[in-house]
């Protein structure tokens, strides 16, 4: 069944994916590979993102990907709040790690069960002239629906990039996961640090949560299929490493796009893990990681 | 004398007062008796991944519950439904129906929502000996032949090869004869069984399988399966799919372009309004099983007064709007316990399922007859093909004419635009 045209389709939809997945998994690449924060609830803020999407176009028909923009300082500040609870309760106290994870959890039911009661259980999907058209170059077809949210992706990861390496406080984020101490002798206080981090984390699910009910629609417990996909994309890409979050993601995307045109999509998953594995097993620090 | 005259006085005083209470605890009892409400009781899916099936299930039953006291209840006593949430999870089952049953002493069980709890509790109801009522369950029945459970959703006594039997058959019809199908799926129980059936029919009628996969249901991107389907040149594509995957493939096809000349079959999803108007006019060419849709060979007794009251309170409680797909099964199904219970003027268990196994019942889903293994006795799964859709607007599938029905022969509306290409332009 192999063909030219399938293979290179199968390539260019991979790619797309991956920077969706990208978009999904650079807010876990912050909190959990810079900050160490295991923000099992991200997925859920990611679907939070989703439904402010919904609501915005359905009542007043915004643009998916405008609200999504529109909304990142609510997340964001959503993010100062959520960090301030976990500081107070849990980190402060050096109780972070088993109790800052139920703190997640519960984060999580709190954010799904909400939606259920303001939005109900039903599916929900969006309306945008761009979904549903797509065009070809050449045999290679590209649907708007999927490449929106890559180029989205990958420009979230560029403005994150840039902002890491380029910035003050940037630098002092990264600062923060090698040496909290050290930065708190150079004056700087890593809580604080740590929270505009973490409230970036949150931030990006506003624009990850835009570009999900693009692709297809969503229930209030959806995210919960993304939160092995994303850590597994974190874990591979290095964790922290930005850039590693892209490129794993890609190589994610395109091996699960390749395994589905040519050798069955339910081998995807496996392949994809087995992938992880692999990488694992020779490079424990993931591709980017130090 | 006077204390003995006033002794005897008092024993007469008390001894009339005990016979009064007596006698007036006598005509109470059975009285009370009769005031004692029929308790029907159930888990549903009120939280968890089919909460919007079960919500809209649970309205539906308050309803017959509602009209059945309105007329005066069954056997002259009130109908009381006693239901719990069971998170849409079969685990929760067993403990559910023990409290029903030893703690809120209900009269019958019925099912919740689904395959996957009905599972769990038909060795509760086998060991106890009780009637069942199940409520949308895919051949539950199959392996413990339970001579006492009895089943709504109208699949037919062979359930699997019943799902896509009119998918198959009106493919057969059409000329230049179809050669070749591609299956797919997701990677889950009701899936597998749907494809399980299609396979069977595929051999039957001929069809040389040229595409037969599943996918995980957390899959994201359906445009490479649907490029690979149009790689093999299927002329007629049969999915098996839950809601999200529904959605993401019939995107996909005309992202991609699908060629094939039949597609659909068993999509779930397509049956609610939240998918059919945001998928719009994506829909026209699509094939796909119902159960009920407003077609006017569709009009069964009481059902349009039903659905009318049902989307009144289906707005206020946030759920399925259309109300087609399980709310007239949900209050159907009561609905036969109910007639069966006032015919036989009876509670007892034997006696209602031995009613219920040998009689036909008028409901609002039309007439229902049952099987020796408990499912409709001639299945009435509807092939129905999406046409005219335009637009987002709900009000267009309330009418009839965006879902006429092709199959069974009997209940046909219309006719299929055919191939599937012709009808999405």
């Amino acid at each position: 069944m192999f063909s030219l045209d399938l293979f290179l389709n199968a390539i260019v939809a991979g790619i797309l994916l991956g920077g969706f997945y990208a978009a999904v998994s650079l807010g876990v690449s912050v909190s959990f590979g810079l900050l160490d924060i295991v923000n099992i609830a991200h997925p859920a803020f990611v679907i939070l993102g989703s439904y402010t999407a919904y609501a915005m176009n359905r009542f007043f028909g915004f643009d998916p990907l405008l609200t999504g923009l529109l909304f990142t300082p609510i997340f964001y500040t959503l993010g100062v709040v959520v960090y301030r609870l976990y500081y107070l309760g849990f980190e402060r106290k050096g109780e972070e790690s088993l109790r800052g994870l139920v703190f997640f959890f519960g984060v999580l039911f709190i954010v799904e069960v909400a939606l259920l009661l303001a939005y109900g259980v039903d599916y929900r999907m969006i309306e945008a002239r761009y979904v549903g058209q797509s065009f070809h170059i050449g045999v290679v077809g590209i649907a708007f629906r999927l490449l929106l949210p890559c180029l989205v992706g990958v420009m979230i990861t560029v403005a994150l990039h840039l902002f890491l390496s380029r910035t003050f406080y940037g630098r002092a984020i990264k600062a923060v996961s090698q040496d909290s101490q050290a930065l708190r002798l150079m004056g700087v206080n890593p809580v604080k640090i740590k929270r505009i981090a973490f409230a970036l984390s949150i931030a990006t699910a506003s624009l990850a949560g835009a570009l999900l009910i693009l692709i297809g629609p969503v229930e209030p417990s959806i995210g919960r299929e993304y939160i092995g996909r994303v850590f597994a994309i974190v874990v591979l890409g290095g964790m922290g490493s930005i850039s590693g979050t892209l490129a794993a993601s890609v190589i994610l995307g395109v091996v699960e796009s390749l395994t589905a045109t040519f050798s069955g999509p339910s081998w995807a998953p496996a392949v994809s893990f087995g992938i992880l594995l692999v990488v694992l097993a020779v490079r424990p620090a993931g591709l980017f990681g130090r | 004398m006077a204390w003995s005259g006033t002794s005897g006085t008092w024993r007469r005083m008390v001894g009339t007062v005990l016979i009064a209470v007596t006698a007036l605890g006598m005509a109470w009892a059975p009285a009370a008796r009769a005031a004692d409400p029929i308790k029907i009781g159930f888990g549903m899916a009120l939280t968890g991944a089919l909460a919007g099936n079960g919500k809209a299930a649970l309205i539906a039953m308050q309803m017959w519950a509602e009209d059945v006291n309105k007329k005066g209840g069954l056997l002259g006593r009130p109908v009381e439904l006693v239901y719990y949430d069971d998170q849409t999870k079969p685990a929760a089952i067993p403990g559910i129906y023990t409290k029903l049953l030893d703690v809120d002493k209900v009269n019958f069980i019925v099912s919740g929502y689904g395959t996957n709890v009905i599972a769990p509790l038909m060795p509760i109801a086998m060991e106890r000996n009780l009637l069942l009522m199940g409520l949308m369950g895919m051949a539950n029945n199959e392996k413990v032949k339970y001579k006492n459970y009895f089943q709504i959703m109208p699949s037919g006594p062979q359930p699997a090869l019943g799902w896509s039997q009119g998918f198959f058959e009106v493919a057969a019809k059409q000329q230049p004869k179809p050669q070749t199908i591609a299956l797919v799926g997701a990677d889950a129980e009701y899936p597998h069984n749907a494809l399980e059936g299609a396979r069977e029919h595929a051999k039957h009628y001929g069809l040389k399988v040229v595409y037969d996969g599943k996918y995980p249901p957390s899959t994201v991107d359906y445009t490479p399966i649907i490029r690979a389907i149009n790689a093999t040149n299927p002329d007629l594509v049969y999915v098996a799919s839950y809601p999200p995957d529904t959605a993401g493939i019939i995107q996909a096809a005309q992202e991609v372009g699908l060629r094939a000349k039949m597609f659909g079959g068993g999509m779930v999803g397509l049956q609610f309004a939240a998918l059919q108007t945001k998928l719009g006019s994506k829909l026209n060419g699509v094939v796909n099983y119902e159960f009920y849709v407003p077609e006017p060979t569709l009009k069964f007794e009481g059902i349009n007064e039903f659905l009318a009251r049902y989307q009144a309170e289906a707005e206020k409680a946030g759920v399925d709007p259309l109300g087609h797909y399980i709310p007239p099964f949900a209050y159907a199904y009561v609905q036969i316990l109910g007639q069966a219970v006032e015919a036989t003027k009876s509670l007892d268990q034997q006696k209602v399922a031995e009613y219920i196994q040998t009689h036909e019942f008028k409901t609002i889903v039309g007439p229902v007859k049952f099987a020796p293994n408990g499912e409709w006795a001639k299945s009435r799964v509807l092939m129905v093909q999406f046409q005219n859709v335009q637009g987002s607007d709900v009000a267009q599938f309330k009418k009839a004419g965006t879902r006429v029905v092709l199959y069974p022969e009997e209940w046909k509306s219309g006719t299929l635009i055919y191939p599937y290409t012709k009808a999405q332009k």
